[in-house]
């Protein structure tokens, strides 16, 4: 097994034979996949040399203390979070080879072709068609929606419908599209704080080569649950310092600007204080038991605290600039790579922290899930479950 | 610099195995001794007070000089332990004087170096309490007894399991700390909120007392880990609450299903098991500060914290529990009212969560307007 002195060794033998200070930054990053420095944790010949995952802080701290460069794991979230482990866990060889790489040194951004404007919550009710040819190749036509990222993905995540007779979780498989290929038309979707981040995306006749389908014909739901779960761990579970989240700003503007002070704000804030610090406490606390290979139920609840967190932090951030807060910085229609909380102003951060209990599953979805999965409350009552797809009310 | 600035020392938030092993001796001990119907009669009784759980505690296990160094005949354990055992006794709102005694009144003999008493603490055979208000605040002002002549004289009101005390340690307007046997002073039974945990006043008419030490610090010392370790016990009541709801409601059918099924309470129990989970992390890191020793600013935030963050949780916990159990939750014989009870006075003791945001308005300076 690879042990940390191990790692130790194998990261000052990166540092030496490839320096931060005079080599390219995406050479770095492809001598380091290939040092199975990348993501410790996965196999050895695709970035990872199988060691245990809390090892990853080892290589991290020394490879950050050396200012090597890194991935930009913003950028590249969907497809680190959730593209990479899905593919690990259900790729072809080939596939884990072709894509794995680029994707972890963000050569290839990636994003998730999954809502769709008549399923969101009910992800399994989709539409989007993918029709087997002679040939063995797929023909996907249908619409996408809310598509983060999609303008400067190179590659996506992809489920669709392919047998509509049987009932909607049985019927779905799991591609990887090349956003490039031609019937894949991306349109910018402008959200409420004036940019686009998100897109619709229209699939016309869009071949896909059945080597780019991931898992079993009819086993995307089950595929996509991989997806689905790391999505929600990708989000608890960071280090953060104290006043590291949206408390920071609010907590800097209260100490610059006396003059904005009222007991009421005190109030409110000094309450918002506690309960970030202790949201942080609990990130922190799912991190330690993931890095004694324990991991909690704590997770599921992340995503729900730090949602509700950002939009009171940030909205009570509005109020206390008075004035202030009835302006706002830009409105200029744009389609950012990346949403960018900290470069932007309170109300910019209010806005968009309202798509924090939307995206990767809604807050009423996810209490739903930690009733029933992490406290075993009986399920809801379904009419779905046994009734073909074609034949749901629509 | 500005603000609190950047933590990057995180504190150990989990349980250790022996910590583990430790829960569960204490949770059997409990069953055993301190079952639901068991407690309601004793509240009823002259003895609220449980005192053969309590010998169990000290005397079976060593549990009362947990923070006792081994050469004052305690274990040398840390705060972390003792909060893993107020856990547990939050769970089973047991009425035995563990926080009162074996955390503040020996925090206060530690600040004092009083090793002979400490040592009795220790061994639980000497029951001790502060005379010092239990709705106080560390760091508030508090009442004190007259010293004259050698004896101390005045009246003392809130004080928490004074009724089982021996031993009472009561701050003198000379600045000092005593220690007043029981038997020279009166104590009268308050009529208490919780049940579980009962309050008293002691009167004292020229008592004789040992002097001890400075009151100022023993008595800021002793409230500071009484108000860190009480979130544990806050959490320990919240997931009994939260624990039971949950089964209870597995079971409960109405409209031919059963009630935990209806998505308006699943969510109900989803947000509370989140803010239990919150609670657990707040209550680790304050025990974790405490056991770090050396009292510091971030010693005072952790405990701060705990505190403005766990009584409404554990108020709420209990709320739920009763407004879900509903008919059968508002009978005496429910023990939900006990959980009730004991979260809405932790609420108010060793300061209320108000007190303990303003004492962090200073500390990371957010100041008031
Ligand atoms: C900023 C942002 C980025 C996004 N990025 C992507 C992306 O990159 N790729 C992608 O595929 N999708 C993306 N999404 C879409 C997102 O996953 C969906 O919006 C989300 O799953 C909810 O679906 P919906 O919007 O159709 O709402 P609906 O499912 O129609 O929900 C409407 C309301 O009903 C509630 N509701 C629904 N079902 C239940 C239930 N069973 N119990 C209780 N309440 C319920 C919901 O909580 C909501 O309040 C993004 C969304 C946002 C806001």
């Amino acid at each position: 097994m690879t042990d940390a002195a191990e790692l130790t060794r194998r990261t000052a033998r990166l540092l030496a034979d490839h320096p931060p200070a005079t080599t390219a930054r995406q050479d770095f990053l492809k001598a380091r996949f290939d040092a199975g420095l990348a993501w410790v944790h996965y196999p050895q010949g695709l970035g990872g040399l199988g060691a245990p995952r809390s090892l990853q802080a080892v290589v991290d701290a020394a490879l950050e203390a050396a200012g090597a460069p890194d991935n930009d794991p913003r950028r590249i979230g969907i497809g680190l979070g959730m593209a990479a482990p899905t593919i690990l866990k259900y790729g072809t060889e080939e596939q884990k080879q072709r894509f794995l790489r680029p994707l972890w040194t963000g050569e290839e951004v990636w994003c998730q072709l999954f809502s769709e404007p008549g399923a969101g919550s009910d992800l399994a009710a989709l539409g989007t068609r993918a029709v087997r040819q002679d040939d063995g190749d797929w023909i996907v036509n249908g619409q996408k929606v809310w598509t983060s990222s999609a303008h400067v993905a190179r590659w996506a995540i992809l489920i669709a419908r392919t047998d509509p007779d049987v009932p909607k979780h049985a019927g779905i498989t799991y591609f990887l599209c090349d956003m490039t290929d031609p019937g894949v038309e991306v349109r910018p979707l402008r959200q409420i704080t004036g940019e686009a981040e998100f897109n619709e995306v229209f699939l016309t006749g869009v071949r896909i080569p059945d080597a780019r389908r991931l898992g079993e014909v009819g086993d995307g739901w089950r595929v996509a649950q991989t997806t689905l779960n790391n999505e929600r761990v990708a989000i608890g579970g960071m280090r953060l310092p104290r006043e590291g989240g949206m408390i920071g700003p609010v907590a800097k503007t209260w100490r610059e600007r006396p003059e904005l002070r009222t007991h009421d704000l005190h109030q409110r804030l000094l309450k918002l204080w506690v309960e970030a610090e202790v949201a942080r406490l609990t990130g922190e606390r799912l991190r330690q038991q993931l890095a004694q290979g324990q991991p909690g139920p704590e997770g599921a609840g992340m995503k729900l605290a730090f949602a509700r967190l950002n939009q009171e932090i940030s909205g009570l951030e509005v109020e206390l600039r008075g004035e202030e807060g009835l302006l706002y910085d830009d409105w200029t229609m744009r389609r950012p790579e990346l949403v960018d909380f900290t470069g932007r102003d309170a109300g910019y951060r209010y806005l968009r922290s309202k798509g924090n209990s939307i995206e990767g599953g809604t807050s009423e979805v996810l209490l739903n899930i930690v009733a029933e999965r992490v406290l075993g409350l009986p399920s809801e009552p379904r009419t779905d479950k046994d009734v073909a797809w074609k034949d749901l009310a629509r | 610099m500005e603000g609190p600035g950047p933590v990057n020392t995180q504190p150990d938030l989990l349980y250790s195995e022996e910590e583990e092993a430790l829960r569960a001796a204490v949770r059997d001990l409990l069953a055993d001794h301190c079952d639901a119907p068991g407690v309601i009669a004793r509240t009823e009784s002259d003895a609220p007070h449980d005192l053969a759980a309590w010998k169990a505690l000290a005397d079976g296990m060593g549990l009362a000089g947990l923070l006792v160094p081994e050469a004052h005949g305690g274990q040398g354990a840390t705060h972390r332990e003792a909060a893993v055992v107020l856990e547990e006794l939050g769970r089973a709102v047991a009425p035995v004087p563990y926080l009162t005694s074996a955390v503040v009144a020996t925090e206060a003999l530690l600040a004092c170096g009083d090793g002979e008493l400490l040592g009795r603490l220790a061994s639980g055979r000497t029951i001790g309490a502060l005379a010092v208000g239990l709705h106080l605040a560390p760091g508030a002002a508090h009442p004190v007894a007259h010293v004259g002549n050698g004896v101390l004289s005045g009246e003392l009101t809130g004080i928490a399991d004074a009724a089982v005390a021996d031993v009472l340690l009561v701050p003198g307007d000379d600045g000092a700390l005593y220690a007043v046997r029981a038997q020279d002073a009166t104590v009268t039974p308050q009529t208490s909120f919780d049940l579980t945990r009962p309050l008293a006043t002691v009167t004292l008419a020229d008592a004789p007392g040992r002097r001890l030490g400075e009151a100022g610090p023993a008595v800021r010392r002793a409230l500071r880990a009484g108000a860190g370790l009480l979130a544990s016990e806050q959490l320990g009541v919240a997931d009994w609450a939260l624990t039971e709801t949950v089964r209870y409601l597995k079971e409960r059918k109405q409209f031919n299903r059963p009630v935990g099924g209806f998505q308006a309470l699943k969510h109900r129990l989803a947000q509370l098991w989140l803010e239990v989970v919150n609670l657990r992390a707040a209550a680790r890191a304050a025990a974790d500060a405490l056991a770090a020793g050396e009292p510091s600013d971030e010693t005072s935030v952790a405990v701060a914290v705990a505190q403005a963050y766990a009584a409404p949780v554990a108020v709420r916990a209990a709320e739920e529990a009763l407004q879900l159990h509903a008919g059968i939750g508002m009978t005496w014989e429910h023990p939900v009212h006990l959980y009730l009870k004991r979260a809405k006075a932790d609420s108010i003791a060793y300061g209320t969560a108000g007190a303990h945001r303003a004492a962090l308005a200073e500390l990371v300076d957010l100041s008031a307007p």
